[in-house]
């Protein structure tokens, strides 16, 4: 993160966002911004309304109540021809590589298509599709082919090129590599990151997989039943996660190391339904420090020194850092690799 | 079989040996001739002649033309109307497809060819009655179609409900396009399929719509007859014993129907990717 970019306006700011369907609270109150050229991921467990939330952004679902502002415009104070015009500079990566493309159109069509929609590339149409495949790792060759001929990780390229046809300015991706083998997942992050650096997008970044989430946001949002409970800066949320649900997410990273094993932190019982959201802080039936308080009053997501948090008690709960709760898995395979590392050096 | 049956019925009016449609060339005294291999039959009229001395064999020819011809045309019009309505009904949701779907469920309600005797029959009373022959070619075709398009309107809808759900409908909205496009451009290619499945087989159930409405008097005149009209002028003679003047073009129509019928499941199995 650049220390410039906090200065400058935000691209996107949401207002105390609320999406109910019916009585379902899906998005309940949550405001973040958005600056130019960063990543902000969104985090939490299924259901959260971590999705409902990136649609909203793009006005693809009405709110109930709240604001957008993009680039200090209202998003939902806009006509509908207005909000066509500005859809060339918000884009969004869909989850499903097997659903977001039309199975009747080539990717030719599919990509000329938001040319010609918003004019653009007049008369260089074939030129740039080509330009555009080439970008996300892909040939001129794969124009008049059908999706049912690419695999999951070419589809989503393809899903990446249609997006960045229209040189938009930020990209909803809603968990662009939850449906990818995980063999795949590293390349799909690293196209991300590299048209991130070459085009100065800005991401949301949906998504329920920390390890993920590390190597490319600098902001971390975590979600939990319709709310930002903790916002923070990634490294800081990282070394020093202050809500319990945190804690617990980051529990769930498995650890590249099989000498070692971490403490887990296992949250008892399910998420409460979004139909009948807990009193006081939605959290505290599956707490672990949950006291009196919780049960009664809803923290408000306060900040201290740019990392906010909603807790009444993150003072007092016991930092958790993921090292710290390393422990070996077994003598023996320690020794082993303690030996196979000293007889390597010695020889 | 279906191509014999199509071509014939096409190439009538070159291949009949006489024009059905000219009471000049009816010859009154050769009325009732019975089949060629019969006492009394002549090579001339080969499958006999009718009460007015009419080539039974061109009549055939030219009725299966009509009524191929005026099955295509109903379910091209029910196809269009139903699609139309359907697509827009299932993307639209809200007041227009609560209205579609229950004059849909309301139609259902009837047998289809209640409701297709029924505009027929309005239909004639609405208009003078020296349209009435020139028009009804056109007044069948509208009152079969009226009657078939809640098929497709239903098939359509429930397609366009699952397909609007899927993503690559949110990214053309996305992308910017406006709702007409996007139920024309994204959503009807992908919901054809089965409708053109039921189509094929539609045809069938229009042409024995048709006969069906032509048999009880209120379709074709005998001066333009269709397959229906023969039979139906043909059971007036059936127990005076010229029985050939209904038993032809029965034969004929459930010919014409069942190789119809089977090009609806060749192309069924053709069409689907799944069975290849």
């Amino acid at each position: 993160m650049l220390a410039g970019t906090f200065v400058s306006q935000p691209l996107l700011r949401a207002e105390r966002l609320v999406k109910h369907f019916k009585a379902v609270r899906a998005v309940d109150d949550i405001s973040f911004e958005l600056y130019t050229g960063e990543t902000l991921a969104l985090v939490g467990e299924s259901g959260c309304g971590k999705s409902t939330a990136g649609r909203l952004l793009l006005r693809l679902i009405e709110p109930t109540s709240g604001k957008v502002w993009f680039d200090e415009r209202d998003l939902f104070g806009l006509a509908e021809r207005e909000v066509r015009l500005l859809r060339r500079e918000m884009q969004i990566i869909f989850q499903d590589p097997y659903g977001s493309l039309n199975p009747r159109m080539t990717v030719r069509d599919m990509l000329a298509e938001p040319l010609a929609l918003h004019g653009l590339a007049k008369g260089k149409q074939p030129e740039r599709v080509a330009e555009l495949l080439r970008l996300v790792g892909l040939g001129p060759e794969h124009a008049g082919r059908y999706p049912h001929e690419f695999s999951g990780g070419q589809r989503q390229r393809i899903g990446i090129a249609r997006a960045v046809a229209v040189e938009p300015r930020l990209i909803v991706c809603d968990e662009p590599v939850s449906a990818l083998d995980v063999s795949i997942r590293a390349q799909v992050i690293n196209l991300l990151q590299d048209l991130q650096r070459r085009f100065g997008l800005a991401y949301l970044f949906i998504a329920h997989d920390l390890a993920v989430v590390k190597h490319i946001a600098a902001r971390v949002a975590v979600m939990y039943l319709g709310k930002i409970v903790e916002l923070a800066d990634k490294r800081a949320l990282f070394a020093e996660p202050r809500h319990p649900y945190t804690h617990a997410l980051l529990s769930a990273i498995p650890v590249p190391d099989p000498s070692l094993k971490r403490e887990r932190l296992v949250l008892q019982g399910d998420v409460p339904s979004a139909h009948r959201p807990p009193h006081g802080c939605r959290f505290h039936t599956r707490c672990p420090h949950a006291r009196e308080r919780c049960r009664e009053e809803e923290p408000p997501l306060a900040a201290a020194d740019g990392h906010s948090v909603a807790c009444h008690f993150w003072k007092e709960i016991e930092p958790f850092t993921s090292a710290s709760r390393l422990t070996p898995v077994n003598e023996r395979l320690t020794r082993l690799q303690a030996a196979f590392h000293t007889g390597g050096g010695s020889s | 079989m279906t191509l014999a049956c199509v071509g014939a019925a096409l190439a009538a009016p070159w291949i009949a040996p006489q024009d059905p449609f000219n009471p000049a060339a009816f010859e009154l005294n050769q009325a009732f001739r019975p089949p060629a291999w019969l006492d009394g039959g002549t090579a001339r009229y080969f499958l006999g002649s009718d009460d007015q001395g009419r080539d039974l064999l061109s009549a055939i020819l030219h009725g299966a033309r009509i009524s191929l011809g005026v099955g295509l045309a109903a379910v091209c019009f029910a196809l269009v109307l139903g699609v139309s309505l359907g697509l827009a009904a299932g993307y639209r949701g809200g007041w227009f497809d609560a209205l579609v779907m229950r004059i849909a469920d309301v139609q259902l309600s009837f047998p289809a060819i209640l409701i297709a005797l029924l505009i027929d029959g309005v239909a004639r009373i609405a208009l003078p009655a020296g349209a009435q022959d020139a028009i009804a070619v056109p007044v069948l075709i509208v009152a079969i179609g009226l009657s078939a398009w809640v098929q497709y309107a239903r098939t359509v809808r429930g397609s366009t409900l699952v397909e609007k759900e899927k993503e690559y409908v949110q990214a053309a909205r996305v992308i910017g396009r406006r709702p007409l496009a996007i139920m024309l451009v994204h959503v009807l290619p992908n919901v054809m399929g089965p409708v053109l499945v039921i189509a094929t087989i539609q045809i069938a159930t229009a042409i024995i719509t048709e006969a069906t409405l032509s048999f009880l008097g209120v379709g074709l005149p005998p001066t333009r007859p269709s397959l229906g009209t023969l039979i139906r002028v043909g059971n007036d003679f059936l127990f005076s014993g010229e029985w050939w003047i209904t038993v032809f073009p029965g034969v004929a129509l459930v010919t014409l129907v069942l190789s119809v019928n089977l090009l609806g499941d060749w192309l069924r199995d053709a069409l689907n990717p799944k069975l290849r």
